[in-house]
């Protein structure tokens, strides 16, 4: 019998094993191959050439990667799934369920009455590749953040749907100083979520699981998070031997009918076929030719900061400090801007460690000859480092961009940033921010992005950028989120382009990203006539040169880019007129001390998870709030019109007027319920039900209801609606009313007056999907809420035939409802028009969220509205001003009535100078693709600025921040107050 | 150029002046059936081109055009269209751009506008756009659909059906490749000389013409194993679009399956029978729901005749009533779900399932709101109901790549071989 060969090319490792007649496991290996595919594979076959040498062998290939490598050298395939479920049979028989990870798959068999199978959608990390990312990102190996896990004594939420998420969740954490310890053990714990919440899709992980794939071998961590998540006691838990090979095992396994052949001719196949080049789309090249590298490097190189000699400059100095999301920037400038010391370095997840070194050495360099007289800080860690060191003045990130940046070209008028973790863009007209933009939580691209690829592919980050300008043929990539560029970056390795080809792929892709995604320029002129690129990434010359070939246009790169917004701070350090002086001085830094404490805030239902920081002195942070309380605020400050529905709402249950004598209804207080929960109150009520409310959303509802969620990219209300679904089945109501509505209430703004796709038909989604409603009476009939005439005659059909209703009463009970329903709309603007006539008495702006109903969720919108009122702003709606303008045909087509409302509020806007909007879009939401363009070029038309909020199941503030405190910034500046 | 008007909201109208000296452009989705409706368009005067353009120039000019949010479909059908007008192969000044405008509450129906947005914002706001639909949106002096038409293109849809039904069916074993297209040409050659003539369109015309056809593919030479069968189902355009799906027949082909791919005829059924149901769920005219009842007894009436032809061959397998997806979708949805493709998509899984099909792609745009609850969300459903069903959805977006989606479609495919192994 030959010996059986299975190889299993994954995306980041060659797995290769031996089996012989009667499957005893001969050899075992398991390598990373670098991008370099087919030679790994060739090269661990001829580790056992000695052994093999002129026999007899059947090989077989498998795994993500494997497909191109069987095509091209016409070696045998079976898909990895196929083949671990075939090991599984083989020698854990009784086993339930499979979870395995690999370097970019996840998946789940289960085994029982028919054998599913379940892979991890295009969009979802969660897994090895993953991992490593997330350990980059607290600069550690993967098995030194394993370690730290086993640490751990709290578990944060992150969001587990994919790797930029889950980043944008922990680098908040790791900059207010939350521990490693924990923050590591979170991490495994998303990709626990992620793996139960996203594949399971309904059914019940139970039995006896088996746990495969490479990062489930190699981290205890991991695996402990499973078992603790699963509830699982050692026998339902098994972690085989060779658990990281199983694949490779199965598909050896899986050798029936495929042809034998002498192992020679085997590694002959491999090595011709590794010869071989592909075929995919390639790009122009960055530079011809060596000549035109050291134009541009000469051409850019003009752009620098006035030349001071630092080693013997006496005098005064002002201190900048830029707290990035991966890296710390410090500089001291001269008076003229000339610099005499920066720091530029990764803050290795603790930022406040790293400056506390830092401005050791800096008191050090000054000595007695220069006197630091103010300081000011910026970026993410802004609070943080504010209280730490006590530095005088704190400011949004754009504004000191912009100063900067002006500082090198006073006749800009347009900054792009792209720094570690985020990518700002501004317009600036007459002197003034006029138009932010920074990237979704889903557009990563940014510098970190191309330096986790770096190290993937086994390259330090500086050296890996270089590698592809003078490469002839850039590999194309596309120009999406990290997660879909895994495997465009897998698919170009698989048809052979060199790391050269995709160093400047990925240059390529993050220039794209940002130009067409992030701004939505189509021509350079979108963006302006004096253009200043700055942030770490643009030091890459690769990215640089992209830019301006893409856009066909010189700009400006500032030799000092990745340092601009600590010069940015420096120099309003300089022109700050309030009192100086604060920072800690060079005996204090002796002194200091820091720790964190994780906490949790107990003012209200919200139970924020919070880090708390005490310095020596007393000086103390508190982050992870959303409202002022756990700071000493007090709650409820400034109007909120969000806050108000939410709790008019929220009180709609009961039995009202009724006696509650038919029974006692539950209504899912989710989606668009918020919106018409004021009609079907009156009705239930009027017809002498007794109206349930289910609770108050929070994280745990949702989890409770996530397991039946079978589309994982649908919108976080949405998926919320499980958890509340269930919970009434839990509370025993009598009947669960939730009915389907293509049509909203028809006010006449619109071409249309649907609802989106996912808010009409969802009821159906439930049913279908929630074992747990068999049983129950579950109402999700269709009811047209548009033609009033027409719902009293169908309504009283219906709960004739339900409820045996007598006709009359339904449709009277249909009218008052009607009735009660336009009171509360009433109730709402009256409340408004309060909040408005306030504000202008005591001279405060108004901002209007415009969003969907059921947006003033706290769950949804995870505070955001405490967080405005923290600005001294007064919040109002987009339904309590739409009214006030008439109706006008829209560029689009206006057919969804949310839209229409946004669309009148935001014109409505436009007349007020005291008025200012943001719209809230949650992500997944297909529909508001059409409306925010739109909204934009409304707001932009009455020379208002345009600010867009995605919102998704984290509860990560801290992008939201910085587009307020911009929004209020830019808006002042337009008003002509001084901005700091 | 033709001079330009607009109507009384700005909108630049395709005159009679620029019918006569423009090229109508128009995206690829059903390749049979828009090769036979351009062909009734010429007849009719129109200067007509369905792009098959399939290189990424169409996606990058997609992506730098429209809201990198907007669903896929929109992003190649606009992107085609763009890039095409910018390729230097049309005089820009003697161009208009031909789209379908479906209307309902996806966001589907704002394609129109936003092809309108990316041209103005490419700079090319003079080129007229006409929307093709039947709900009566967006005149033009210049371009009607008249009854003599429509009474060309809905049997043009049919035979296009019918043509894609069969060849189906005889490509993955045809003896000698390339005959069963070459046979669909030569049926389509044939059918647009009819049309001129105003024949092939009576019903007992087109009775005569579909059992010939009928006839004429069961004559083509098939050798083989009867291969696995693979249902395609999902939303309308990557569903049927070579470039939306990257090609999923061929790839299905070349994996030794044969592709199942359920026509365009029951969806053209299910948007005019959501306004009977629209009327019967929350009320309205009764006018409107007589006339749509008719328009559909005539459309259900050619699909019978459609049906009796494919019975005529017994070799090849029968096609089901829209009455019959109707049926079977009870207990899954209601009908008023019609946003997108609706209660259809599942209804469509169903049939696909009773016919023996137990393995389907399902095919969406990445964040596809309807099928989150047509597609996605009845898979389970379906797998209690039918064990044997062997169903993966797949997603396809500008960032999705081919080797993401081809392994899933393995998957499935591994599945269905166990399956029919265990079988026998």
């Amino acid at each position: 019998m030959p010996i059986k060969i299975g190889i299993d090319i994954g995306s980041t490792t060659v797995k290769v094993v031996l089996l012989d007649e009667h499957n005893t496991l001969l050899y075992r290996v398991y390598a990373r191959h670098y991008s370099k595919v087919r030679e790994e594979a060739a090269h661990q076959l001829r580790q056992v050439a000695e052994r093999l040498a002129g026999q007899e062998v059947v090989p077989i290939i498998t795994g993500s990667a494997g497909l191109g490598v069987s095509d091209a050298a016409n070696i045998a395939f079976v898909q990895e799934v196929y083949a671990t479920a075939a090991a599984v049979n083989t020698y854990i028989p009784d086993t339930d369920a499979v979870i395995e990870l690999g370097g970019e798959d996840a998946k789940i068999i289960f085994f029982g009455r028919t054998l599913e199978e379940r892979m991890n959608g295009s969009c979802a990390g969660g897994t090895g590749s993953f991992i490593d990312q997330m350990a980059t990102l607290l600069d550690v190996s993967a098995l030194e953040l394993d370690a730290l896990a086993l640490k751990h004594e709290k578990i944060y939420p992150i969001a587990s749907r994919c790797g930029v998420f889950a980043k944008s969740d922990i680098q908040p954490l790791l900059n207010q100083g939350g521990r490693k310890e924990d923050i590591a053990a979170s991490i495994f714990q998303a990709v626990v979520d992620q793996t139960v919440g996203g594949l399971t899709q309904g059914r019940e992980l139970t039995g006896k699981i088996v746990f495969l794939g490479g990062p489930l071998t190699f981290l205890q961590g991991l695996r402990d998070r499973f078992v603790a998540t699963l509830e699982l006691d050692e026998e339902h838990a098994v972690f085989p031997e060779n658990a990281d090979t199983f694949a490779a095992i199965g598909a050896a396994l899986c050798t029936e009918g495929v042809e034998a052949m002498p192992f020679e001719e085997l590694l002959r196949r491999l090595e011709e076929s590794a010869a071989e080049s592909g075929l995919t789309d390639i790009l122009p090249p960055l530079f011809a030719d060596e000549d035109e590298v050291d134009a541009f490097r000469a051409r850019h190189a003009k752009a620098a900061p006035d030349p001071v000699d630092a080693e013997t400059y006496r005098g005064d100095a002002y201190l900048g400090i830029d707290a990035g999301s991966t890296t710390t920037k410090m500089v001291l400038i001269t008076p003229d801007g000339g610099i005499l010391y920066s720091y530029y370095g990764s803050n290795k997840g603790n930022p406040v460690t790293i400056l506390l070194a830092e401005l050791k050495t800096l008191y050090a360099f000054c000595g007695d000859r220069i006197t630091i007289r103010s300081s000011a800080v910026t970026g993410y860690g802004e609070d943080l480092i504010r209280s730490a060191f006590s530095i005088d003045l704190g400011l949004v990130e754009t504004i000191a961009h912009y100063r900067a940046a002006r500082h090198f070209n006073p006749q800009v008028d347009f900054i792009i940033d792209i720094g570690g973790q985020d990518m700002k863009c501004f317009k600036i007209r007459n002197g003034a921010v006029d138009s932010i933009l920074l990237n979704e939580a889903c557009s990563s691209g940014c510098g970190s992005f191309i330096e986790t690829f770096a190290r993937a592919l086994g390259h330090e980050i500086a050296e890996f950028s270089t590698l592809g300008l003078l490469d002839q043929t850039p590999t194309d990539l596309g120009s999406r989120c990290t997660v879909f560029m895994n495997s465009s970056v897998k698919q170009a390795q698989k048809e052979g382009a060199g790391v050269e080809s995709i160093s400047a792929g990925l240059s390529l892709s993050v220039v794209k990203n940002a130009i067409y995604k992030v701004i939505r320029a189509a021509t350079a002129d979108d963006l302006g006539q004096h253009i200043v690129v700055q942030g770490g990434t643009f030091l890459n010359d690769a990215v640089l040169r992209g830019f301006e070939q893409e856009i066909g246009r010189e700009v400006t790169r500032p030799t000092i880019a990745g340092l601009m917004g600590a010069y940015g701070a420096a120099l309003s350090a300089k022109d700050f007129t309030g009192e100086t002086g604060h920072l800690l001085d060079a005996s204090a830094l002796e002194n200091f001390t820091h720790t964190a404490k994780p906490g949790v805030c107990k003012a209200c239902t919200n139970r924020c998870s919070l880090t708390i920081n005490c310095f020596d002195g007393g000086r103390k942070f508190i982050s992870g709030n959303r409202c002022s309380v756990p700071l000493g605020g007090v709650k409820g400050g400034e109007p909120n019109l969000m806050r108000y529905k939410y709790e008019k709402i929220r009180a709609m249950t009961g039995k009202g007027a009724g006696d509650g004598s038919r029974g006692r209804i539950g209504l899912p207080l989710g989606l668009n319920m918020y919106e018409i929960l004021p009609f079907w109150y009156a009705f239930f009520t009027n017809l002498n039900f007794e109206v349930v409310l289910s609770p108050e959303s929070t994280r745990e509802l949702y989890q409770k209801g996530q397991r039946s969620i079978p589309s994982d990219t649908v919108c976080y209300p949405a998926k919320l609606l499980h958890g509340h679904v269930e919970h009434l089945v839990d509370m025993g109501v009598d009947s669960i009313f939730y009915p389907c509505m293509p049509y909203n209430f028809d006010e006449g703004k619109g071409d249309n007056h649907y609802n989106c796709p996912v808010v009409a038909y969802y009821p159906e989604l439930l049913r279908v999907n929630m074992s747990r409603l068999d049983g129950v009476r579950y109402y999700d009939a269709y009811f047209g809420i548009h033609r009033p005439k027409d719902l009293e005659e169908k309504a009283a059909e219906f709960f004739k035939t339900e409820f045996g209703i007598p006709k009359q009463e339904t449709a009277a009970a249909i009218r008052k409802a009607y009735t009660a329903y336009e009171q509360f709309r009433q109730d709402v603007r009256d409340e408004a028009a309060k909040y408005i006539a306030q504000a202008r008495a005591e001279g405060k702006r108004i901002l209007v969220v415009a969003g969907r109903p059921y947006h003033i969720d706290p769950e949804i919108n995870h505070g955001l509205d405490e967080l405005i009122g923290s600005y001294g702003l007064v919040l109002i709606t987009e339904d309590s001003i739409d009214h006030l303008v008439d109706k006008e045909k829209r560029k689009v087509l206006n057919q969804w009535t949310y839209h229409a409302r946004m669309y009148d509020a935001a014109r409505y806007v436009g007349t007020q100078p005291d008025m200012q909007l943001i719209q809230l879009v949650s992500f997944g939401c297909g529909i508001d693709a059409i409306s925010t363009d739109e909204m934009r070029d409304i707001l932009e038309a009455s020379g208002k600025l345009y600010t867009q909020i995605k919102i998704d199941d984290i509860s990560n503030l801290g992008t939201v921040k910085i587009r307020i405190r911009s929004l209020i910034a830019a808006a002042d500046a337009l008003d002509g107050k001084e901005v700091l | 150029m033709a001079k330009l008007t607009y109507d009384k909201h700005g909108r630049l109208l395709f005159t009679k002046e620029m019918k006569k000296e423009y090229t109508l452009l128009m995206p690829q989705m059903l390749p049979v059936t828009f090769g036979l409706m351009q062909r009734l368009l010429e007849l009719e005067g129109y200067k007509v081109e369905v792009l098959d353009t399939t290189h990424r120039g169409i996606v990058e000019t997609g992506l730098k055009y429209v809201h990198n949010d907007t669903c896929y479909p929109a992003l190649l059908v606009i992107g085609q269209l763009i890039e095409a007008v910018k390729s230097g192969k049309y005089d820009i000044n003697k161009v208009g751009l031909l789209i379908s405008q479906t209307g309902g509450g996806c966001r589907a129906s704002n394609y129109i506008h936003l092809l309108r947005k990316a041209l103005k914002k490419a700079g090319l706001a003079h080129i007229p756009v006409v929307s093709v639909n039947l709900s009566g949106m967006e005149k033009n002096p210049g371009f009607r659909i008249r009854l003599r038409v429509l009474r060309r293109l809905i049997p043009a849809m049919l035979y296009g059906d019918f043509l894609v039904h069969l060849g189906n069916q005889c490509r993955p074993y045809e003896v000698e490749p390339g005959a069963t297209n070459a046979l669909i040409t030569r049926w389509s050659d044939r059918l647009t000389v009819m049309f001129k003539k105003n024949q092939g369109r009576s019903k007992t015309d087109m009775r005569f013409q579909m059992e010939q056809m009928a006839k004429d593919f069961a004559a083509i030479p098939l050798a083989g194993e009867k291969k696995t069968r693979v249902g395609i189902v999902g939303e309308i355009y990557v569903k049927f679009a070579p470039l939306g799906n990257n090609n999923l027949e061929d790839f299905l082909l070349s994996e030794g399956c044969e592709p199942v791919v359920p026509g365009v005829t029951d969806f053209l059924l299910f948007k005019i029978d959501n306004r009977i149901e629209d009327i019967a769920l929350y009320g309205g005219g009764f006018w409107k729901k007589k006339l749509c009842q008719i328009f559909k007894g005539y459309i259900e009436g050619l699909q019978n005749i459609m049906i009796a032809a494919v019975k005529t061959q017994p070799k090849f397998a029968p096609l089901a009533p829209f009455s019959e997806l109707k049926a079977g979708v009870q207990g899954y949805l209601g009908y008023g779900n019609k946003m997108g493709e609706g209660w259809l998509l599942t209804a469509e899984m169903i049939e696909l399932i009773h016919a023996g099909v137990h393995n389907i792609v399902c095919t969406q745009p990445f964040g596809c709101l309807p099928n989150h609850v047509v597609g996605k969300g009845m898979i389970r459903k379906l797998k209690d109901d039918f064990p044997q069903s062997n169903i993966v959805s797949i997603d396809y977006d500008p960032g999705a790549t081919k080797i993401n989606q081809e392994n899933r479609i393995k998957l499935m495919l591994a599945s269905a071989n166990r399956s029919a192994n265990s079988a026998h």
